[in-house]
């Protein structure tokens, strides 16, 4: 076994691992720390597969700033223990098996249709960070500045939706 | 090397875990994190097949993802503190009336 | 086993450099703290520690002990796992975060690998240690938040807020030095410091010809010492306001976890600050002087010998007595092992990296003898209305210059 398929095998165990924990919690501030693992294992992969910008970007972004925002608002919420419901005990019975039978399709469809196993040259290092921003400010420079603008909408409404009435 | 479809198989188990976590947790910042979760199974689909192709479109569409993630995040979170201010419950089964 | 030794060197190999690097960082952890208390007491006309071994110098021993005897109680409703998680969180991300900093420019042979004096050499380095002053966060919130008290609380709440905020301001600052070296690596971004303008005036991110970076080191430094936690930003743990903030309920050793955290992220911000704006190994002195200034690690070694022999012959206790001129000996060894022609070129990059670092270092310990600190309102002002916008203006400034001076 190559030392990168024991590091995929490594990733992909946290990776699930976090899910299941996400799911298996009953306080949210475990289920947050589940998924910064999930996270960092996925940017574990992404560094795997030489995308080593998004890692990074990943890490910043989706582990250092979004979920800070998470752990945030359960702190301050002061979010507690989930509390055991009593209904949608149909969902159980009928959900569960649904569910499971939705991950074995996906899985089947997408092993199934992955072609075969070659990979094309992808550029790595310095020319890859340069190539994305290239493409970011030439292909598509007008989902870019709409998305600069999407985050000022997003920053507007979230000050004035956790306003006080005053 | 490790082939494309094994990544492909962890993205589809991730979003399958997502939706299992979407649907049975009662909380809504539970709720929130499994949407979180299924994006991220998207954005590892996506690096894959851009390796895959060898070009980066994959790799700038990711970044999209994520800033939208951001963007959504923000907003959703919001609307969660007004919420849990209003109806003093993190449940999503007593948000069920627009009535207080 | 020498065949598990050649199929695994760069294992191997990478084991040994963790090891040394750890073991350094940490020891220099425990004499920075014994620097500071020297530096503070001086600053405030008192000696500082001096009982402890000959001027105080094995103080950093007796109050490592102590954290490991201490009691370490814990206290009642915590949330266990993460009120553990917490200083580990904290402790680790500081150390992993110099994995990626280059010490000295010299490559050698270990093991039949070819390395350099650092542990990885990443194409992203410098995202690399963003990512982990990001995921640094988690540390102060988590133990703010695990310690189920209210002070606490309001510490790690702050801290954290503070250091988000501030984040931004840091990270922005550097890209300045992005745009005129076109690289993330560390060692690429030192390697295009190289060289004089004008003959005398080194050729560092500082001063270089697009635009001098003089505002952008500014900002970053004032970023980092916002990132760090350290006066005057340091009211999230500032004994007067809130207990001891996010670390009251923490004893022994992970109060120590928490205390070594704080001290490895301030020695990495300062060796990122030498090595983005001030040159990293390159020496100051112009090429033209070369010749006499590269024994200047000599010299000093020579000088610090020699002051450590006539003070510790004069010494009032016996150990110091023994102790003192034994070290004296020593640095005068070193220095006669420099003067070595071969030896001086190897000698050279490291040292001067350290003296830099050794210089942010003292401006940092300074501060925290003179500066009062700021309010907690006046300090999220002052990140968001004040430095952001300025470091935003470094970025536009540079990319103007940058495209002029392309025409």
């Amino acid at each position: 076994m190559s030392a990168a398929l024991f590091f995929f095998f490594v990733l992909a165990a946290v990776a699930v691992l976090g899910a299941v924990s996400l799911i298996l919690q009953r306080h949210p501030i475990h289920s947050a720390l589940s998924l910064i693992l999930v996270m960092v294992a996925l940017a574990g992969c992404y560094l795997l597969q030489g995308a080593e910008f998004i890692a990074a970007v990943q890490i910043i972004v989706y582990g250092g700033a979004i979920m800070v925002l998470f752990v945030f608002v359960i702190m301050l919420l002061n979010a507690g223990e989930e509390e055991r419901t009593n209904f949608s005990r149909m969902a159980r019975y009928a959900g569960l098996p649904v569910a499971i039978f939705l991950l074995i399709e996906l899985a089947y469809w997408a092993t199934r249709s992955a072609p075969a196993a070659q990979v094309a040259e992808m550029p790595v290092g310095p020319a890859q960070t340069r190539g994305i921003s290239l493409m970011l400010f030439r292909e598509f420079v007008l989902p870019f500045e709409l998305t600069s603008v999407l985050i000022l909408v997003a920053i507007l409404g979230a000050v004035v939706l956790a306003k006080r009435e005053s | 090397m490790v082939p494309a479809s094994y990544y492909l198989l962890l993205s589809a188990v991730l979003f399958g875990l997502g939706v299992v976590a979407f649907v049975f947790k009662r909380n809504v910042i539970t709720m929130f994190m499994a949407i979180e979760l299924m994006l991220n199974a998207v954005n590892l689909a996506f690096v894959t097949f851009s390796r895959q192709l060898g070009t980066l479109d994959g790799q700038v569409f990711v970044l999209f993802v994520i800033v939208v993630a951001a963007a959504e995040a923000a907003v959703g979170l919001a609307i969660v503190m007004l919420i849990a201010r209003n109806r003093q419950s993190l449940n999503v089964e007593r948000v069920d009336l627009l009535k207080l | 086993m020498s065949d598990i030794l050649t199929e695994h060197s760069l294992l191997i190999v990478s084991i040994i450099k963790v090891v040394v690097f750890v073991f350094i960082l940490l020891t220099s952890v425990a004499y920075l703290t014994w620097l500071e208390r020297k530096v503070v007491g001086h600053i405030q006309s008192r000696i500082g520690p001096d009982r402890v071994g000959p001027h105080g110098l094995l103080q950093p021993l007796a109050d490592g002990l102590k954290f490991l005897f201490k009691e370490d109680p814990t206290p009642d409703g915590v949330s266990r796992f993460v009120y553990f998680l917490a200083p580990f969180l904290a402790l680790t991300l500081a150390i992993a975060a110099v994995a990626v900093i280059p010490f000295g420019p010299h490559e050698f042979e270990l093991l039949g690998q070819k390395t350099g004096l650092q542990i990885a050499d990443l194409n992203i380095g410098l995202l690399f240690l963003f990512a982990i002053t990001s995921l640094g966060v988690y540390g102060l919130a988590l133990a703010g938040w695990s310690s189920n008290s209210k002070y606490p609380l309001l510490g790690g709440l702050r801290s954290s807020a503070q250091m988000v905020s501030y984040e931004l301001a840091l990270t922005l600052s550097v890209v300045g030095v992005v745009l005129m070296t076109g690289t993330f690596n560390l060692r690429e971004i030192i390697a295009s410091q190289h060289g004089y303008l004008w003959g005398w005036v080194p050729r560092w991110t500082l001063f270089a010809p697009p635009f001098p970076q003089v505002i952008g080191f500014l900002c970053y430094f004032t970023a980092a010492i916002a990132e760090t936690n350290r006066v005057p930003f340091d009211l999230p743990e500032a004994e007067t306001e809130l207990v001891a903030g996010f670390h009251t309920e923490y004893s022994a050793f992970k109060f120590a976890m928490f205390f070594m955290a704080e001290y490895v992220n301030m020695i990495t911000v300062s060796c990122l600050a030498t090595l983005l704006f001030f040159g990293g190994w390159h020496s100051p002195f112009p090429a033209s002087a070369h010749q006499v200034t590269q024994y200047l690690p000599t010299a000093l070694f020579a000088a610090g010998g020699a002051l450590l022999l006539w003070d510790g012959i004069g010494y009032r206790t016996l150990f110091g007595k023994v102790v003192l001129p034994v070290l004296g000996l020593a640095a005068l060894g070193f220095a006669a092992l420099c003067a070595v022609p071969g030896v001086i070129g190897v000698v050279q990059g490291p040292f001067w990296f350290l003296a830099k670092v050794l210089t942010f270092l003292f401006i940092y310990i300074w501060m925290r003898g003179t500066l009062p600190r700021f309010r907690y309102d006046q300090l999220m002002a002052f990140g968001w209305k004040f430095l952001l916008p300025v470091a935003l203006a470094n970025v536009v400034l540079t990319s103007f210059m940058i495209l002029v001076m392309q025409k």
